[in-house]
Parts: C-alpha cells; structure tokens; sequence
C-alpha cells in the first residue's frame, strides 16, 4: 500500500490521548461470601464520552468477572440497568462519563430500597407486584370481542401521553423516602402506570384503580418531595402524575 | 476427578471461599411488598384520603386563627406584659373568643397529631415501635384536647 502509515508508537499515543483514568467506586455484595456489602475501586483508562455502562463492561470483560449488573438494550429503553450513580438514581446507559465530574472517584451503587441480591442486582419482586396490583392493562365493560378499532381523539391521547413514556426501571420509587422505609407504599412507577389507564378515554376501569389508590399505603402516602421526578430518565412528570390521581380521588368522591 | 465440591454451589474459587451450600442455604430476606398471612387483607377506606384533606383545610383555617392570636397576645396594646389573669377571664366573657379559642385547640391539636401519625408512619421500621409511639401520641393528644375544652367550657372569672 503506497498510503502514508503513521509511526507505530505515535499510532498508539493518537489513539489513547483522549483517554483519562477514572475511578469507579462499586458497592459489591456477595451474600455467599460475606453479609456485608463493601466498596471496590476500579481504575479505567476511558473515553470522557463513554458511558457508566461501558466502564462496567470494561470492568466485567477486562477486569473483573464476578461484577455483577443487570442491563439488556444498553440504550436507555429496556430499564433494566437503573443504578445509583454517584448519589442518584441514573441509568447507566444514558450518563456520559464526562457529565458526572470523573475526576473523583464515581460511585456505583444498587438502588435502595430493594433486596441487593447481588452486587447492583435487586430483588424487583416487590416493584412489580405494586405494579401488578394497579392492572396496567385495557379493561372494558363490553363483553364481546371489539370488530373495530377503539378511536380516540389526539386530546384524549395527550391527556396522558406524559405517563407512557415509564420503562419500569424503578429509578423513581426507589428513590422514593416513604418505599425506602417500609416498602408497603404503592410508589410512584405504580401510581404512573396506574395514571396512563385512569386518564384513558378507551379504558372504563378508572374507578376501580382509583379505588385501588385509595389504599393506606396508596397515593396518601406520597410526601412530594419530587425525588421520582428528578430521578426519572425519561423526564416524566411523575409526582404532577401523582398530584393528579389525588385529584382525580377527591373530585370524584365529593 | 473432584465432582462434589463443584456442584455443591455455584461459586468458583475467583469469589471466594463460598459460606453457604445446598445443605446450609443463605439466609433468605423477606420481600418487602410480599403477601403473607399478616398482610391485612384490604386497607382500602377514605380515611387517608379524609385525613389528607384535613390537614390542607385545616392548615388554611389555622393560618388566620394562629397569626390572629399571635398579633392580639404579643403585639396590640403593649404586648406580652398586659396577659394577665384579668385579660384572658374578660376575653373568654365574649362567645366569640370561646369560639376563637376553643377551634384553634381543637384544628392545632388534630393538626400536630395527624402530621406526626404520618411522620410516625414513615419513620418507624417496627410495627411494635409504631403501636407505642401512637398509643402516646393518642393519649397525649386527647388529653390535651379534653383538659382544654373543659377549661374552656367550666371557667369562671371568679374563681379566688
């Protein structure tokens, strides 16, 4: 090849100039092991513009193997790989490396509030069975099955547009302080999936899950102290979703 | 070729000496959400909702009440120093300071009571912990509302 081929070692130092050595602090667990969970620095060579998700695989593939994570798409729509990133509540895919300061260490915890099964791997059982319990699905009064489309109008549909971007990651209840205590709490991905059925003109089981709601440990018990809101990596407005439900409760009953 | 020792549990050598095995399981943790024989059955009802709507309502009404008793205690007619016994029988001769003070007791103490159930209800991890701390929130509370009520009602300016 007659194309100009750069010197081997100005090759290797173009190609990593860019790469900066970030620590990440990881809350490992291995109930097998020990009943305590204890925090593992790591320290990567890696791209600012990389995300925390591609520092764990660094980690898993290079590293070590027995880190332990959930992640499935890697691109912000399956929600499973909902963390604690430096404090808060995050998706791993979707926080760059360089908007999370790396110049200190990042620490990486599993999210609270939930059973740690394994290193950043909770039990979900809990989430989804609030989430089960508000039937996140159509129900109508008519028995026969439908021969047409059920319409709607685009302001009908807008209603509740905002609560059906929820990916059921859990970054909002379980950055809930009222879930972190006993649990028992609906919490706000519930009351979210809950909403997107209320507010639907097609749906006819609004009160039922009203009622639902209405429980000791439903929508009552929200503080809102706008955690879930900040949390949520899909930018739903989850307690104004909550704020409504409560109102929906109140203007229906008196 | 050693079999035993791999199928006993699933952890290599890389995580370390494993603790536990088929014949000794890890401790399970129960699920916080899991239906269990304790679980109550429905804790459905509007009281959450009542006392919700209670503490907006009231809040509102104590707002005027409180800063109202405040400005006429501490600030007209030369403040703090004019409270005397004499000031507080010639007030209650009127029905509406009855009235006045009687609402306020009642709205702050339920008021205060409601907002520490909640607090009680977030903060206490044990159910047991729970009973007692609102078995004396209770007590205190409707001992205080009935102590003050029946002052209220049975005072008598001319008691020497």
């Amino acid at each position: 090849m007659a194309t100009p081929v750069l010197d081997k070692v100005e090759a290797e130092a173009a190609a990593s100039d860019h790469l900066i050595t970030v620590t990440f602090r990881v809350r490992r667990f291995n109930p097998e092991v020990s009943a305590d969970a204890v925090w593992e620095d790591f320290q990567l060579e890696i791209d600012p513009k990389e995300r925390v998700l591609d520092g764990l695989h660094k980690i898993k593939w290079d590293v070590d193997g027995t880190l332990t994570f959930r992640r499935s798409c890697a691109h912000g729509i399956c929600g499973s790989d909902a963390m604690r990133i430096n404090g808060k509540n995050r998706l791993a895919c979707k926080t760059l490396i360089k908007d999370i300061n790396p110049e200190k260490p990042i620490t990486v915890e599993p999210i609270k509030g939930l059973t740690v099964l394994k290193d950043l791997v909770v039990d979900m059982e809990p989430f989804f069975q609030a989430y089960r319990d508000v039937m996140p699905f159509l129900i109508t009064k008519e028995t026969n099955e439908p021969t047409r489309e059920r319409l709607q109008s685009a302001e009908d549909r807008e209603r509740f547009d905002d609560t059906t971007k929820c990916i059921l990651c859990a970054a909002c209840t379980s950055s809930c302080p009222v879930f972190w205590n006993d649990g028992q709490y609906f919490g706000p991905a519930a009351i979210v999936n809950a909403h997107r059925f209320i507010f639907d003109s097609r749906d006819e089981a609004a009160e039922q899950r009203l009622e639902i709601l209405n429980d000791r440990d439903g929508v009552w018990r929200c503080r809102t102290t706008f955690n879930c809101t900040d949390a949520c990596p899909r930018g739903i407005e989850v307690t104004k979703a909550i704020q409504e439900v409560k109102r929906a409760l109140i203007t229906r009953r008196f | 070729m050693s079999t035993t020792e791999t199928t006993a549990s699933g952890v290599g050598p890389v995580e370390g000496a494993p603790l536990f095995n088929v014949d000794n399981p890890a401790p399970l943790i129960e699920a916080p959400r899991k239906r269990t024989t304790k679980t109550p059955r429905s804790t459905r009802g509007n009281f959450e909702m009542a006392a919700w709507l209670f503490m907006r309502l009231s809040g509102v009404v104590l707002v005027v009440l409180v800063l109202g008793h405040l400005l006429i205690q501490l600030v007209l007619d030369g403040g703090v120093s004019k409270i005397g016994f004499a000031f507080v029988a010639g007030r209650w001769a009127s029905p509406f300071w009855q009235v006045w003070d009687l609402l306020m007791l009642w709205l702050a103490m339920l008021h205060g009571a409601n907002g520490l159930r909640t607090i009680i209800n977030d903060y206490a991890e044990r159910a047991n912990t729970r009973l007692w701390l609102k078995g004396l929130l209770y007590t205190a509370t409707v001992f205080t509302i009935l102590l003050g009520s029946l002052v209220i009602f049975t005072f008598d300016p001319n008691i020497r």
